[in-house]
C-alpha cells in the first residue's frame, strides 16, 4: 500500500512536469506525426517517379548527409548552450565581460568544429559501404554545405532564445524544431510534390534551393548559382532574425532575472 | 579624490506588482568591506544580482569606480567578479579547466601562474584535475572562489562566501578574504547570513528588511545602538520587528 502511494506520488510529480511545460505535452504527438509527414511525402513521390532512384543511386545519401549537416548545425548551437543550462552557469559566464554575440560566436564555431566530425565521419561511411563519395561534387559541396550549417544556427539561436524565455522545459524544441521544417524542404523530394499552400512556405526555405541544387548537380549536372545565392540571402536574413531574438530573449532574461534560476 | 568602488543611487527592482528592492542607496569607498543582512526575500541577492550586471533594475543608477554599469556594461565588467552558492561552475570540467575558461573571459594574462597562485591560497592545488561536480560542497565553494579572484577584481561580490564551509576551512578563509582586500584594495560587498563573519569583515552593514534599508552603521556601531551584545541580537531584532528605537 506504502509502495503503490510513493508510485501515485511519483506519477503525480511527472504529471505536474508535464502540465507546467507546453512543449512537452506538443512533443508526445509530434514525432509520430512528424515520421509519417515526411515518409508519405517521399511515398507519394516515388510511387509517380520509379525511375528517380535509377537516376541516381547516390541522391538518397547525398539528401540525408546534407540534412544531417543542417540538423548537426543546429544541435550544435542550442544543445551546446543548453549544457549552460544543465550546469546552472549562466550566471558566471553573463556576470563576466563576454557579450552575448560571443557566445553566439562561439557556439556557431563549436558547432562547425562538431558538424565537421559528424558529417565528415558519416562521408567517410557512405564511401567505405556505399562506394558514394559525397566530395565529388567538389566546390558546390562547400555552397551547400555552409547554406545548410548557417540555416541550422539561425534555428538553433531561436530556439536557444526560447529556451531562455522558458526555461528547459522547452528544450525538445531543438529537436522538434528542425523536424519541422524536414517536409519542407524537399530533402528527399522537390518540393513541387508538396501542396500548393506549402510549396509557398517551402520557397522561404533556404534548405529548399540547397536541396533543389544538390539534385539538379546530380541528375543533370547542373550548377544552379541562383539557387544557391537565394539560399545564401535567405540566411543572412534569417541569421539576422535569430541573432535578433537570441539578444532580445536575453535582455528579457536580464530583465526578469532568468539568468541566475534559469533550469526546469 | 578616487571614485567610489561602488555607488549606488535609489536602486528598485520590482517584479509586477511586487517590490523586491525599493530606494537603495549607498556608497563604498574602494579598500572597505560592505554587508549586506537581511531575512530570506530581504533583497539580497535581488541586489547582489543588480550590482554584477545579471538583473537590470527598475529604476536607479550603479556607478562602479566611476562608469556607469547599466551604460558601459562591459567596460566594468572585467573589474568585478563574484561568488555565489546559487550559481555553479561546468560540472564535467577539471577545476582547472573551469579556472582556464575564466581567465580567458577575463583576460588574465599568464593564467597559469595565477591559477596555481590561487590554488595555493585556497587549498585547491590536489583538486584541479578533478571535475568540479565530483567536488564537496565545501571544495566547490572553495573553487568557486578561485573563480571569483581570477581577474584580481577591484570590485568582489560575495553572496554567502563561506556556506557550507566547516568552520576550520571558513575561517581560514575570511582571513584571506581580508588579506585580499587590504592587499589589493578592492571593494567587497557581502551577503551573508553568518553574524560572526559580517563582524568581523565588514566595516559598514546594511540591514535589509522587506527590500528597503532598515538601518545602517558600523557593525560595533548598531549592536551599541540597539543595546545589544552581538549582531545577531540585532538582526534578531530586526527580524522580528522588535526594533522600534
Amino acid at each position: 500500500m506504502g509502495s503503490l502511494r510513493r508510485i501515485g506520488a511519483m506519477i503525480e510529480r511527472y504529471v505536474y512536469l508535464l502540465k507546467g511545460s507546453w512543449p512537452r505535452i506538443i512533443e508526445l504527438a509530434y514525432w509520430p506525426t512528424m515520421q509519417i509527414v515526411l515518409w508519405g511525402f517521399l511515398s507519394e513521390y516515388l510511387v509517380h517517379h520509379s525511375s528517380y532512384l535509377a537516376q541516381a543511386s547516390g541522391v538518397l545519401l547525398a539528401a540525408a548527409l546534407l540534412w544531417d549537416v543542417m540538423f548537426r548545425g543546429q544541435l550544435g548551437v542550442s544543445v551546446v548552450f543548453f549544457e549552460e543550462l544543465y550546469s546552472r552557469n549562466l550566471g558566471h559566464l553573463f556576470a563576466s565581460p563576454l557579450r552575448a554575440y560571443e557566445l553566439a560566436g562561439a557556439l556557431f564555431t563549436i558547432s562547425l568544429l562538431r558538424t565537421l566530425v559528424g558529417s565528415g565521419m558519416a562521408a567517410l561511411f557512405a564511401y567505405w559501404f556505399y562506394h558514394f563519395p559525397i566530395w565529388e561534387m567538389g566546390v558546390v559541396l562547400a555552397a551547400l554545405f555552409m547554406n545548410l550549417i548557417v540555416m541550422g544556427w539561425s534555428i538553433g539561436l531561436v530556439v536557444a532564445g526560447l529556451v531562455l524565455r522558458y526555461g528547459l522545459g522547452a528544450e525538445n524544441l531543438a529537436w522538434a524544431a528542425i523536424f519541422a521544417i524536414a517536409p519542407l524542404s524537399g530533402i528527399y523530394y522537390p518540393i513541387s510534390v508538396l501542396p500548393r499552400a506549402l510549396q509557398v512556405v517551402a520557397h522561404g526555405l533556404p534548405a529548399a534551393y540547397v536541396f533543389s541544387a544538390m539534385r539538379a548537380l546530380m541528375f543533370h549536372h547542373v550548377v544552379l548559382y541562383g539557387s544557391l545565392w537565394k539560399a545564401a540571402a535567405i540566411n543572412v536574413v534569417y541569421l539576422g532574425l535569430g541573432l535578433a531574438v537570441f539578444l532580445r530573449t536575453f535582455r528579457d532574461a536580464r530583465v526578469h532575472g532568468r539568468l541566475l534560476n534559469l533550469g526546469e | 579624490m578616487t571614485d567610489p568602488a561602488i555607488s549606488v543611487t535609489d536602486l528598485s527592482k520590482r517584479y509586477g506588482t511586487v517590490t523586491a528592492v525599493a530606494s537603495l542607496s549607498f556608497d563604498l569607498a574602494s579598500g572597505r568591506v560592505l554587508g549586506l543582512l537581511g531575512g530570506n526575500g530581504a533583497g539580497k541577492t535581488t541586489t547582489l544580482s543588480m550590482l554584477m550586471g545579471l538583473l537590470l533594475p527598475t529604476t536607479g543608477s550603479i556607478r562602479v569606480l566611476g562608469e556607469d554599469l547599466l551604460r558601459h556594461r562591459y567596460r566594468v565588467l572585467p573589474w568585478i567578479n563574484f561568488s555565489s552558492p546559487y550559481v555553479d561552475l561546468p560540472h564535467r570540467l577539471t577545476v582547472y579547466q573551469n579556472l582556464r575558461v575564466y581567465a580567458g573571459l577575463y583576460g588574465v594574462r599568464n593564467s597559469r601562474a595565477r591559477i596555481q597562485e590561487l590554488a595555493r591560497d585556497l587549498d585547491l592545488t590536489d583538486l584541479l584535475d578533478r571535475p568540479y561536480g565530483r567536488l564537496s560542497a565545501g571544495q566547490k565553494t572553495r573553487a568557486s572562489l578561485a573563480k571569483a579572484l581570477i581577474n584580481h577584481p577591484r570590485l568582489l561580490l560575495l553572496d554567502e562566501p563561506t556556506a557550507s564551509l566547516d568552520p576550520d576551512t571558513a575561517d581560514r578563509l575570511r582571513t584571506y578574504l581580508r588579506n585580499y582586500q587590504k592587499a589589493s584594495g578592492a571593494g567587497v560587498v557581502l551577503a551573508s547570513h553568518n553574524m560572526l563573519e559580517v563582524e568581523r569583515l565588514c566595516h559598514e552593514v546594511i540591514m535589509l528588511r522587506h527590500g528597503r534599508i532598515f538601518d545602517r552603521g558600523a557593525p560595533a556601531d548598531l549592536i551599541g545602538k540597539y543595546g545589544r551584545e552581538t549582531l545577531e541580537e540585532v538582526f534578531l531584532d530586526m527580524a522580528r520587528g522588535r526594533s522600534q528605537l
